[in-house]
């Protein structure tokens, strides 16, 4: 399944020659810099998504607004394609480029600009590291709570762009609960503000709109976030079961106790081995799945809730529970969960992370569905799991040199995510669906959902130059692939032209 | 589609909270809608008609709401409820209370007959805002009628979804002028172990000061407001985060009525009798008190101010961008209220809020006028 533009089902793109574009950008812009050579363009041929790699046919990394501006208005009077990226961390292939666009790299935006401790904000540029805000608040006692697995290395406009998630988003939310302002340009290059430093703004909530949005309404140049008072005590519970679905039952068990924890984790027991064979935190290599719990706020509230959950914990059959002794030995506890993935990667040659969501009690139906599939495919699947949010990270196991084992992985990731959406989930937690998960947009969404998604790309971008081809599937792909999800036999849209 | 065959969630619900007035009216709804795009009439999108004051009067057939009502799926382990929007807002409320659990954005309801599609086509939130959230950010699915009478889904009952655009929290305080929301999802909490009200006689300057030394602290604070010579305060949390939190503060004990009363602008400062328009501001944490001719109660620890001002539009709104803030009016014109209640959007972003709403109601039949003049 190749997932590269197609321009028989994902439209047609303009193409413009490289040298005149190049000639009249230079001339526009002489101070940005501009790459163009084959060996320059390489380095940003690919995101986190490594397996798909388009060189570009230009690479922009403007250091000033008014460069943004200029760029933004030449390609929309050129009709150049338009993709933005920022450190390239991104998992579903957003920032993939296309080979007649533009690829505006924002990495040069990279300033803190303010941290106001009394108004709890912080204002940064989009090429800002995720991580890089939290140390700078951190001498006031705040935080940017958002914290994605990549959070040393991605970068806050990317954030943006995906709605980035982390472990800590069931108690204090997404990207989207924790930004309050946003500055734009448009692809005609206009300036415009969006939210606002105050709790609300007036008009549509267009903030909202564009968090997520994979680059495709605007090029975000500066950001507001929130910034919230570091909790003054953190403690963390591991929890061992000898079966999945007891761990499950678990997590409702804590909630149902009416505890909102900071964070709780799920692994099972392939993804144990893998972190304790890489990280040696003292996992349980024979539980068959562990909870990590993690209880913050007010020092006093967080011992009454270990207790509390100690005891759910008890009775949901938990068979060993340990509490980090001290700070220590929690960010141990944390560590063999945030390198699960590379942990998961010494064991196999390639590995291929998917992103699905689901109601929480569908956990062991949707387990046993990627059991199922990883026996029939002969793939193994490890499973990190964000259980208090439902956004589980199943890793398929493979090997590219292998004929045909990537395209393999390929079709079980898809039914996996064909399984989430089937529980009544999504295809995308925290991801995003870039170029990665276009075709499971269709099984999520019904031709009429996504004719009013291109209606809202059209009220921004009525040329389709931003990012085109993410996100928001065409119905004529969604007729190619829609296939997989014939009803009664029959084809949607039977006037539309199949290849 | 596939997932037209999962609508009824209540199949495997686990609560399902049935009454005898629910009731499932979409497919009406749709083709009144249809009917309304066809003729290009404009419709009146309502609900309990207890937040008609707030916004600019629309001119339209009414489509009525009031009987699509019911919670379509409760699972009080999942943290969400699915419910219709005609449903009323006091029976959603009595459904989360009776399994101690709660919304966090505290909406206001202005009427018994407030319904769960007013709160959302205001996005009007409570006290307790500042550190729970808005009504939009407890957002997490809706099912809307499109100008074509079509009924859609966007985002669902899961806490993290980033499949499309979204749409759900776009309609939030849209007051109905994109589409009919017909159905929300929400995310919901449990309710606090333990609650608290303080009252602290101080100086607003005094206040505001230490609001914003409390704010860099984790405390379980979930309400300040200041008005009338006290500071007047909420905590929420742990029996212990709370009992102690309490002691360090000091002040004498405030009744909780003293929450929902300022929440439901009951309080003798939002009286009728007061000829005054009442203004809303919305500001950024720590801005400083503003020169306003009129009387100012502080809530959102100073970040929404409410106005009995004569001073008029322009002053107001002056004032209030000029400390990055925003200014509603809350009286309606036939009362002596602004004819713009809206702070004008800057033009760049009024441009793309015409072509967006182009874009999803082509024929303008949805609350026209309701938000700005030209949509």
């Amino acid at each position: 399944m190749n997932i590269l533009y197609d321009e028989r089902l994902d439209g047609a793109l303009s193409k413009q020659d490289k040298t005149s574009v190049l000639e009249q950008l230079q001339k526009a812009l002489p101070d940005m810099t501009l790459l163009h050579r084959e060996e320059d363009l390489r380095p940003f041929e690919c995101d986190g998504l490594a397996a798909y790699r388009i060189l570009p046919m230009l690479v922009a990394m403007p250091h000033t607004l008014a460069q943004v501006e200029t760029l933004l208005r030449i390609c929309y009077e050129l009709g150049v394609p338009v993709v933005t990226r920022g450190a390239g961390t991104g998992l579903s292939g957003g920032a993939l480029p296309l080979e007649q666009g533009v690829l505006l790299v924002m990495s040069r935006f990279a300033k803190i600009l303010d941290v106001d401790p009394d108004a709890r904000i912080a204002r940064v540029q989009p090429g800002v590291r995720n991580l890089a805000i939290s140390e700078a608040a951190a001498p006031y006692g705040l935080y940017y709570a958002p914290d994605p697995s990549s959070q040393i290395a991605c970068s806050i406009g990317g954030n943006v762009a995906e709605n980035a998630g982390g472990v800590h988003c069931l108690k204090y939310g997404l990207t989207v609960h924790n930004v309050m302002r946003v500055e734009v340009v448009t692809i005609e290059g206009e300036r415009m503000t969006l939210g606002s430093e105050a709790f609300d703004a007036p008009g549509f909530d267009l903030m909202a709109l564009f968090t997520g949005s994979e680059g495709m309404l605007g090029v975000v140049t500066e950001i507001t976030v929130k910034l919230l008072p570091k909790p003054e005590s953190a403690k963390v519970l591991m929890a061992s079961f000898d079966d999945v679905g007891k761990a499950g039952k678990a997590v409702g068990d804590i909630i149902a106790a009416g505890i909102i924890p900071g964070g709780l984790e799920m692994m099972d027991n392939l993804a144990i081995r893998a972190a304790e064979d890489f990280i040696h935190a003292n996992y349980p290599v024979d539980a068959e799945a562990i909870l990590l719990c993690e209880l913050d706020g007010v020092e006093a509230d967080v011992d009454d809730d270990c207790q509390t959950v100690r005891r759910v914990l008890e009775a949901a059959g938990a068979t060993d529970i340990a509490q980090a002794r001290d700070d220590a030995e929690r960010a141990k506890f944390w560590a063999g969960r945030k390198n699960a993935f590379p942990a998961v990667g010494r064991m196999s040659p390639d590995y291929y992370c998917m992103d699905g969501t689901i109601p929480r009690r569908e956990l062991p139906r949707v387990l046993k569905g990627i059991a199922d599939l990883s026996e029939q495919y002969g793939l193994r699947v490890a499973n990190v799991f964000h259980a208090g949010d439902g956004n589980m990270h199943p890793l398929i196991l493979f090997d590219a040199n292998r004929e045909g084992e990537l395209e393999l992985a390929e079709t079980v990731g898809g039914k996996i995510l064909e399984l989430c959406v089937e529980a009544g989930g999504s295809i995308t937690g925290e991801h995003g669906v870039g170029r990665e998960k276009i075709n499971q947009m269709c099984a999520q969404f019904q031709p009429d959902e996504l004719t009013t998604f291109h209606a809202v790309k059209a009220a921004f971008d009525s040329r389709r130059l931003l990012n085109p081809g993410k996100n928001i599937p065409t119905l004529q792909r969604c007729a190619e692939f829609g296939a997989m999800h014939v009803h009664n036999n029959e084809l949607p849209h039977p006037e539309l032209p199949r290849f | 589609m596939e997932h037209h065959e999962q609508d009824n969630y209540s199949a495997h619900a686990e609560r399902s909270t049935s009454s005898a007035q629910d009731r499932d009216m979409s497919e009406a709804l749709c083709e009144r809608v249809r009917q309304a795009n066809t003729d290009r009439t404009p419709l009146r999108i309502a609900g309990g008609d207890t937040k008609t004051f707030y916004g600019r009067p629309v001119e339209g057939e009414i489509l009525s709401l009031a009987e699509h009502r019911g919670i379509t799926h409760y699972d009080p382990v999942e943290l969400v409820i699915s419910v219709r929007t005609g449903t009323p807002l006091s029976e959603l409320e009595a459904t989360l209370n009776a399994e101690g659990q709660q919304l966090g954005c505290e909406p206001p309801h202005f009427g018994q007959a407030a319904t769960v599609g007013g709160m959302i086509a205001t996005g009007l939130s409570g006290p307790r805002r500042p550190w729970a959230g808005s009504v939009r950010d407890f957002m997490l699915g809706t099912r809307v009628i499109n100008h074509e009478g079509k009924h859609l889904r966007f985002g669902g009952e899961v806490m993290k979804n980033v499949a499309g655009y979204d749409l759900s929290r776009l309609m939030v305080g849209a007051q109905g002028t994109l589409g009919v929301v017909t159905e929300v999802s929400l995310k919901v909490l449990p309710k606090p172990t333990e609650t608290r009200s303080l009252r602290l006689e101080m100086t607003l300057d005094s206040a505001l000061e230490r609001l914003a030394e409390w704010g860099r602290q984790p405390l379980p604070l979930s309400a300040a407001a200041w008005h009338d010579g006290a500071l007047h305060l909420r905590l929420e949390g742990g029996r212990s985060s709370v009992a102690a939190t309490a002691e360090r503060l000091g002040g004498e004990a405030l009744d909780a009525t003293f929450w929902s009363d300022l929440r439901e602008q009951r309080l003798a400062f939002f009286s009728q009798e007061d000829a005054r328009p009442l203004w809303r501001l919305s500001l950024p944490n720590h801005t400083p008190p503003l020169t306003i001719d009129g009387d100012t109660l502080y809530d959102w620890a100073g970040a929404q101010r409410w106005v009995r001002s004569d001073a008029g539009a322009q002053a107001l709104r002056d004032a209030t961008t000029r400390a990055g803030g925003h200014a509603t009016c809350f009286t309606p014109q036939s009362l002596g209220g602004a004819a713009e209640p809206f702070t004008p959007l800057a033009p760049v972003v009024a441009k793309y809020h015409r072509q967006l709403k182009a874009q999803l109601d082509p024929n303008g039949i949805f609350n026209p006028g309701r938000l700005y003049p030209e949509f």
